[in-house]
């Protein structure tokens, strides 16, 4: 067997040296003989029925491949969850920016001008742009009261609590949309053939979400639809189920032309018609006793989901489930909604709902800690699930996780006692105000409940002729390492080097479908396949004789070749079971919510500069306990990713809606941190391990999105003695901050609550 | 001077690309990232944005730094350009190995016009300080990393490229 261990060290990324040399092809990098430009003609208004299309004079309409709802061969919708959402609408639009019309030209220049010389008339209905107007139902436009889907998370009886109560705490909380911003962006090329059928080549995260739907929309069974996915510029959700939209319209246009056909989305049409991070709003109302436990309470959780249900029922679910944040709950009613409204759906975005009612819940802690007359650290102290409690969903702590601990060493790397008091004192004689925050936050790895059981992922490890290891996954690499670190795994369980193993194409021809590369998963689950599958190619090969019970690599690859050369084609086959102690229950939404969660506390310490009313992050301290660390350079570096991203969210990144059309769809106007706005991200692992994942592995690749907005909207609260109760916070927002806190009816807060 | 006549046609227009002299047959007012991408089959500089801020498009002209977006073609005549491709000889720049080491690249798309960036900032300040790094970098936009382990690679190609 190999010693040199291969988990747990920073191995060279597989697809690293293609990146650095710019060898690694994208999609816009792709040109196929005879190819077709395409694009796409969108709906300008929110909402109303399309009364009449005319192509305008001037233009050589004959030169285009022109494709409307009535080409499509099967069911007009992007198959996901809900079948709502037509992939070229028909009749009526529900949303601006809602695709109508394809066209396709051999110059890609040509485009632009034939999409602004269509020109459509509609009879215009009432639209809804707020999560407040559709839940009035003043209009309703979607079922039959503007809901895509509610839940309720009922522990203990908590209308009993508020008799009880010594505090009773309010407190109402919100989040607004984000761009994912990936720097590639969104792309597609076509090709049909009537004998194989379509061919899709993408940037994009879920395979067989975008095989799924092309099977539907194109009327063809599923050998005859086949998705590939190339090198991806960066996802984070933004291409989980919008690209399947896209290889639709592609796979049209070179259905109708026979020819290839690409199209590839402009920074402005990516950013005003793809999904984004749903905007949320959280309302807390909790009964705590005097030495601040918390008895109970009431969380209403809801989201905007914009015009059709796409994700938004999953988004809802785990920001439902982490709402409670990292918190003992003896009785809790959590009340989440998905409300629709005429804007653009909204999608997955790293974290998935956990950012925003975790947001919430970690300004609410603040508050609650202020209002008691604890300090934000006693306060969450006091309360902080420890081994043997249930979560809001009745889920046992089984791991022996020490929040308080965590939190010990977060303030030690932060050195919050003495910043904390040294600011107090600073900030009462100058214009540049310091403030110190926390969030401590969990996030669950893996689909939610019984999600795992019915995605049932299947992974191969196929043993090749030349004696190397392939890994067989629809589990994409999109900048997280998932070819890494998959690698590492199945060269450690099988005593490879690194180099000896690599990942097959993500093409769905090759590889079979271990479920989409979303939800924390990649590592702790599928990487625990990976583990099994290779497993049973070592089994394979000493059952056979061809290997010992120690070998070296190069005994391997001989045994490897020779069992390929007598039996032929080698793979074997994992296929996701649940273990036997989890166990979910759909319809009271209670039980074991995700195998494993990982767990952090953050810290950050702000300036807010009186003067300009900008905030900017000094210092970040970011410590989590993941199960073990694979590969500490990319663990480290999803990380600070997703902690820079969040920065974000909280500072400088906000959608300007007008008529649900956004107005800000250029990164000239919606500003994501640059190398001078970040602060250095410092990050520390803790190291459990977990049972449920690959070599102890949990999944941490949206964990650090949770974090930042409340511990930085806590600092800004500490800075300015005004409470932040919404991100993002640029200028304005401050100034409003500031406004309102000099508003007589909120004095008695800032005079009780804040030193 | 550029006139009409020069904006409307085709025509040649001859520079060099990574120590090659080439002629292309193009628009003078066409993107020279687009000239380098679909002329050429240079697609290490890639389009973020097409309007300047995110620098994935970066490639160094006369040994400065630009936007390859921004660039009309007519501006790069008889100049001296570097993309990517040809940075690296036998072995990795030393820019690229670190970046390997560091994770400097996490999806990659914005690696060509970073490297680039930070090869320019070298060859200004070879022992930069972590503010040159960031005031450096300033035009090159990356959504993966937060940045932290770019800086890292940049310094540390700067040891050992002045050691």
């Amino acid at each position: 067997m190999n010693d040199n261990a291969i988990v747990g060290v920073s191995v060279p990324r597989k697809e690293g040296r293609d990146k650095v040399t710019g060898q690694a092809q994208y999609v816009d990098d792709m040109v196929l003989p005879n190819m077709l430009y395409g694009a796409t003609v969108r709906s300008e208004i929110p909402r109303g029925r399309i009364r009449q299309i005319t192509f305008g004079p001037g233009m050589a309409w004959d030169e285009f491949v022109i494709v409307s709802a009535k080409d499509i061969p099967g069911k007009n919708c992007v198959a996901l969850i809900a079948d709502d959402q037509p992939c070229l609408a028909e009749q009526y639009v529900n949303h601006p920016e809602e695709p109508i019309l394809l066209l396709a030209h051999p110059d890609r220049h040509a485009l632009p001008k034939a999409v602004k010389a269509i020109s459509i008339e509609y009879d215009v209905l009432p639209a809804i742009f707020t999560m407040e107007e559709s839940e009035r139902c003043s209009e309703i436009i979607w079922g039959s009261d503007n809901t895509f889907k509610m839940y309720v998370i009922e522990k203990g009886d908590v209308d009993s609590v508020w008799a009880k109560a010594d505090y009773i705490v309010e407190g109402e909380y919100t989040t607004g949309a984000q761009e994912q911003l990936y720097i590639e962006n969104n792309g597609m090329i076509a090709v049909f053939d009537p004998g194989n059928g379509i061919t899709v080549w993408g940037s994009l995260q879920c395979p067989y979400y975008v095989h799924k739907a092309l099977m539907n929309l194109c009327n063809l069974p599923a050998e005859k639809v086949r998705v590939v996915q190339v090198e991806t510029g960066g996802a984070f959700g933004g291409k989980e189920d919008y690209p399947s939209m896209i290889a639709g319209h592609a796979a049209l246009l070179a259905i109708k032309s026979g020819r290839p056909v690409k199209i590839i989305y402009d920074r402005m049409e990516d950013m005003a018609a793809t999904t984004k991070r749903h905007p949320s709003r959280t309302r807390h109302r909790t009964a705590v006793a005097k030495d601040g436990k918390i008895l109970g309470g009431t969380i209403d959780f809801t989201i905007d989901g914009g015009a059709y249900t796409t994700l938004s029922p999953v988004v809802l679910s785990r920001g439902a489930i982490h709402a409670g944040g990292p918190y003992y709950w003896p009785n809790v009613r959590i009340r989440a909604k998905a409300v629709a409204t005429n804007v653009p759906p909204h999608g997955a975005f790293r974290g998935f709902g956990a950012p925003q009612s975790l947001f919430a819940m970690e300004r609410h802690i603040d508050r609650i800690a202020q209002v008691v007359g604890l300090s934000p650290i006693e306060m969450r102290r006091q309360n902080f699930l420890r081994p043997g409690q249930t979560t809001t969903t009745d889920q046992s702590v089984r791991e022996p996780i020490d929040l308080g601990k965590l939190l010990d060493r977060a303030l030690e790397l932060s050195d919050y006692p003495s910043k904390k008091e040294r600011f107090a004192k600073e900030n009462q004689s100058r214009t540049m105000k310091k403030g110190i925050g926390i969030a401590a936050f969990l996030h669950g790895a893996g689909f939610t409940g019984s999600g795992e059981r019915y995605l049932s992922s299947v992974v191969g490890v196929e043993g090749c002729a030349d004696g190397s290891v392939r890994v067989l996954v629809s589990s994409t690499e999109f900048g997280q390492g998932t070819k890494t670190v998959l690698s590492q795994i199945a060269a450690e369980t099988l005593g490879l080097r690194y180099e000896d193993v690599d990942v097959a194409p993500a093409d769905t021809m090759e590889v079979p479908n271990s479920g989409p590369t979303v939800a924390s998963r990649t590592v702790m689950v599928v990487g625990k396949l990976v583990h099994s599958a290779a497993v049973g190619i070592r089994q394979t090969l000493k059952q056979c004789g061809l290997l010992g019970d120690s070998y070296s690599p190069e005994e391997f690859r001989a045994a490897c070749r020779n069992y390929v050369v007598s039996h032929g084609e080698f793979r074997s086959w994992a296929r996701y079971e649940a273990p036997p102690d989890i166990f979910w229950d759909d319809q009271k939404y209670c039980g074991e919510a995700y195998a494993a969660f990982a767990w952090a506390v953050y810290i950050a310490a702000v300036t807010v500069d009186l003067t300009a009313y900008s905030v900017s992050v000094d210092d970040f301290v970011a410590l989590q306990e993941v199960g073990r660390v694979l590969h500490p350079v990319l663990a480290t570096g999803q990380i600070t990713g997703g902690i820079a991203q969040a920065i974000g969210l909280s500072l400088y990144e906000k959608v300007i809606w007008q008529n649900g059309r956004m107005q800000n769809s250029q990164m000239t106007n919606y500003i994501m941190p640059t190398t001078s706005d970040l602060p250095p991200i410092r990050v520390f692992f803790e190291e459990l391990g977990n049972i449920h994942g690959a070599f102890g592995a949990k999944g941490i690749g949206e964990l650090p999105m949770d974090g930042p907005a409340p511990a930085i909207a806590n600092a800004v609260e500490d800075a300015l003695c005004a409470p932040c109760d919404a991100v993002p916070l640029l200028p304005e927002d401050i100034f409003d901050v500031l406004a309102a806190r000099s508003r007589p009816e909120d004095e008695a807060l800032s005079a009780d609550g804040c030193r | 001077m550029i006139n009409s006549s020069t904006i409307s046609a085709k025509c040649e227009i001859s520079f060099t690309v990574n120590g090659e002299r080439k002629t292309v047959c193009a628009y003078s007012m066409e993107r020279l990232l687009d000239v380098l991408r679909q002329h050429l089959g240079l697609t290490g500089p890639k389009e973020g944005c097409g309007e300047g801020e995110c620098g994935s498009c970066s490639v160094l002209m006369d040994g400065v730094l630009v936007n390859s977006c921004l660039v009309p073609l007519l501006q790069a005549k008889d100049a001296h350009i570097l993309t990517i491709e040809g940075l690296a000889g036998e072995h990795l720049h030393k820019l690229q190995q670190a970046f390997l080491d560091c994770g400097g690249a996490q999806c990659g798309i914005c690696t060509p016009g970073m490297i680039l960036a930070a090869l320019h900032l070298l060859d200004k300040k070879p022992a930069p300080t972590m503010e040159d790094i960031r005031e450096g970098l300033s035009g090159n936009l990356c959504r993966c990393t937060g940045y932290m382990q770019i800086f890292e690679a940049v310094a540390d190609a700067a040891r050992q490229i002045t050691r």
